[in-house]
């Protein structure tokens, strides 16, 4: 298990960039990067942390790192892996690097799954990370396929008729498990300890391995920069983002389920599920409550532990 | 900043001597040539073979599939080291060979119509990104309605996505251009990705008689391929960051620069391609320019048409010419002005539609060629070809007739003549 005190103090992801205070993403790339085990190198799709980390002249990045565009990551990272290999084959480089491909959630599970998907079908040695602060950002709060029903977006907005997300968040991890790959898990930068040590494994994995990690957005989810690793551990903690492992097709919890957080701990922290919790929109939290429950238990069930919330 | 000032000499400009095909070079023909029957899809795959690439990537669609599918064979064979990545799209077709690229390796790839459509974005960063990646065009027509036959479109819809772009005539052409391409794209002074495009069907399928190089000669000509920088850790650089307002213009003005100094390493390559092969090339052919009135200049495959009828009128004893434009990006403005303006009249043929311009890509790049140098050149613009239409020699007649009287009587009656369209 990673503690603290043995994590390095080399900084490859430098302070300086432009990011937002409290910004989650961040926050998991520096973890990320503290996790590597030699040479990397990273390919970073369109999004928040590429354009705030590299305006030109300046580079937030101490390793080697390509922005291509913003769904082309995984296609990118795949001809990287090859080219390094191709030049080791005939005697222009040497040694093992290990390659990171990041993306955001609409990057990854929208615009870009159809590379992704390639990317872990043909087993490319990558680590794909996709960093999850649950809406389109950059562009100033879309809904992706990973916005959890009943977020407020600026394409969902909580209105008089329809009252944010109407759609649940996709089933990524499944989605990536489904491929055959070794390793995927979802993670949460509010339980650093865990994060990095999927990331390490990660790493060490032969082959494709992907990595989900939920990241908070003061800016999008309209929450205190303070609040921004607490929100990552109610996340966890209400059952609505589970963290768990799939390795080698077998779920495994990351925590033992006790007892949940109400979801409402969680949604009055943020201005984007506010109107979930007036009276007139009951039904709607009720219904959230019950598929969040629903899916916990999924997930549970497929890791073989006794279904059970309380 | 990279400027080089200089007089135009009339470099890069080939003209064929005599009735022969090919130019005869003193002192070349020093490599020995084995002669064999290949498709154009066959001549380009083998080129690439000997080309000793390092990574491909690349996507089926007719009628590129061919390339793609024998260099699997000298993959799956065990004839090559390459990587050969076979991925879900053409998107990330071109995405992957960004990604080799950056990384330090020599890169091939083939596409052709929607594929090249899709690709569209990737272009842009490929060259944007300075990746010396080739790539083979199979021109074909784009939808729709679908057809998967030879035009053009696919090509003149990103012809200004910053890549050089040679166009061959026939298979050998397709075999010498995928070989310099290599070496134009890696120089040093270059660093751009460049384009081979070959007609659809007619170049792609048409099996024909050439000559390929040994593999020995085509590695001397090609030495393994040494960036002139690379995503590496050894050299930890951050490629492909955000430019704002203050720093892009820059960026696209030297790519700019960078592109229309590459005409030079063209001319270059095919000189030392020529004293190699005894096959000289540059940025264009021209057949008969020395006494002609009127001539006809076109891209690809229907070069070959358009001299055997110029050959046929000149026996006949009328002044026409041909001429073949092997380099349409860059432009080569001045060498093809040098080149055409002794005529009287000029047919373009352009094998794709500009929908709502003035007139047909090339034209348009022609008519801002003679712009502001007084010529009075009288520019016929011939639409020919869409959708795999036949372009039958009596047809390019019509063309030579009308340019000629264009010539003589100094007026040009259609501004564009849709080629054999019912209408
Ligand atoms: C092909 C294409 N479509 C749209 C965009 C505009 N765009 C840039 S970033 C972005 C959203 C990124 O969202 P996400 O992947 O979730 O990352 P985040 O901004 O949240 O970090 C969009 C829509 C683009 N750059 N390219």
């Amino acid at each position: 298990m990673v503690v603290l005190k043995d994590l390095t103090k080399e900084e490859l992801y430098a302070p300086g960039h432009r990011l937002c205070a409290g910004c989650g993403p961040s926050i998991s790339i520096r973890m990320a990067l503290k996790a590597a085990r030699g040479p990397i190198a990273a390919v970073n799709a369109t999004g928040c942390v590429e354009v705030s980390t590299t305006i030109f002249p300046y580079t937030a990045w101490r390793i080697p790192w390509i922005h291509a565009l913003f769904e082309n990551t995984a296609a990118v990272a795949s001809g990287l892996e090859y080219a390094y290999d191709a030049l080791e084959k005939r005697g222009a480089r040497k040694g093992k690097v290990d390659i990171i491909a990041i993306g955001g959630d609409g990057g990854t599970f929208d615009i870009g799954i159809q590379a992704l998907s390639g990317m872990l079908e043909r087993g490319h040695d990558i680590v794909y990370l996709c960093y999850d602060n649950e809406a389109y950002m950059n562009t100033g709060i879309q809904r992706s396929g990973a916005t959890p029903r009943g977020a407020a977006t600026t394409t969902t907005p909580a209105g008089r008729v329809i009252p944010g997300k109407r759609e649940w968040k996709k089933d990524f991890a499944g989605i990536c498990a489904a491929h055959g790959i070794s390793y995927v898990a979802t993670a949460s930068i509010g339980f650093f300890s865990d994060y990095m040590d999927k990331m390490k494994k990660a790493i060490e994995v032969d082959g494709p391995a992907v990595i989900h990690v939920l990241t908070p957005c003061p800016l999008g989810w309209r929450s205190n920069p303070a609040d921004t690793i607490k929100l990552a551990k109610v996340a966890v903690q209400t059952g609505l983002f589970p963290i768990y492992e799939v390795i080698n097709g077998k779920y495994k919890m990351s925590m033992k389920p006790g007892t949940l957080l109400p979801i409402e701990e969680y949604f009055k922290l943020q201005g984007r599920f506010s109107h979930l919790l007036k009276p007139e929109l009951k039904d709607e939290l009720e219904a959230i409550k019950k598929g969040a429950e629903a899916n916990y238990k999924r997930i549970l069930g497929l890791a073989g532990e006794p279904v059970t919330t309380q | 900043m990279y400027r080089k000032k200089g007089k135009f000499t009339g470099e890069g400009v080939i003209p064929y001597s005599g009735e022969g095909s090919t130019v005869t070079i003193e002192g070349a023909a020093v490599c020995t040539q084995t002669g064999c029957a290949y498709t154009g899809n066959e001549a380009v795959a083998y080129a690439a073979k000997q080309c000793n690439v390092d990574v491909v990537s690349a996507y089926p669609i007719t009628p590129q599939t061919i390339i793609v599918e024998r260099f699997s064979e000298y993959v799956a064979n065990g004839e090559v080291d390459t990587k050969f990545l076979a991925v879900e799209s053409e998107h990330s077709a071109m995405s992957a060979c960004v990604g080799a690229s950056l990384g330090g390796a020599r890169v091939f790839t083939s596409t052709a119509s929607q594929g090249l459509a899709l690709m569209h974005e990737v272009l842009y960063l490929a060259s944007g990104l300075r990746c010396p990646i080739v790539m083979a065009v199979v021109n074909r027509a784009l939808s729709a309605p679908i057809n998967i036959h030879g035009d053009q479109s696919d090509m003149m819809g990103s012809r200004d996505c910053g890549w050089i772009q040679l166009f061959a005539e026939n298979a050998q052409e397709s075999y010498d251009l995928t070989i310099q391409a290599f070496k134009i794209a890696e120089d040093k002074g270059v660093h751009l990705p460049v384009s081979v495009n070959l007609d659809g069907f007619t170049v792609s399928h048409a099996t024909e008689s050439m000559k390929a190089c040994a593999d020995e000669d085509v590695h001397k000509f090609l030495p393994p391929r040494e960036s002139l920088f690379k995503v590496d850790p050894t050299t930890p650089i951050s490629v492909g960051g955000m430019a704002l307002p203050e720093y892009y213009y820059e960026f696209k003005r030297q790519q700019e620069e960078a592109l229309q100094l590459s005409k030079l390493f063209v001319n270059r390559v095919g000189k030392e391609y020529g004293k190699m092969t005894g096959r000289r090339y540059g940025y264009l052919r021209t057949y008969g320019l020395e006494d002609a009135d009127a001539a006809v200049i076109s891209l690809g495959s229907t070069c070959g048409n358009v001299r055997s009828v110029a050959r046929t009128l000149r026996a006949k004893g009328k002044k026409v010419g041909a001429i073949k434009l092997w380099m349409y990006r860059p432009f080569p403005r001045e060498e093809l002005f040098s080149a055409i303006k002794d005529l009287k009249a000029l047919a373009v043929m352009d094998r794709a539609i500009s929908f709502g311009a003035p007139q047909g890509a090339l034209c348009s790049d022609i008519a801002a060629t003679l712009l502001n140098t007084g010529s009075d050149i009288k520019i016929l613009n011939m639409i020919y070809g869409l959708g795999g239409r036949d372009i039958p020699p009596s047809t390019i007649n019509t063309v030579f007739t009308d340019t000629l009287r264009a010539a003589k009587t100094g007026k040009v009656k259609e501004r564009i003549n849709y080629l054999d369209v019912r209408e």
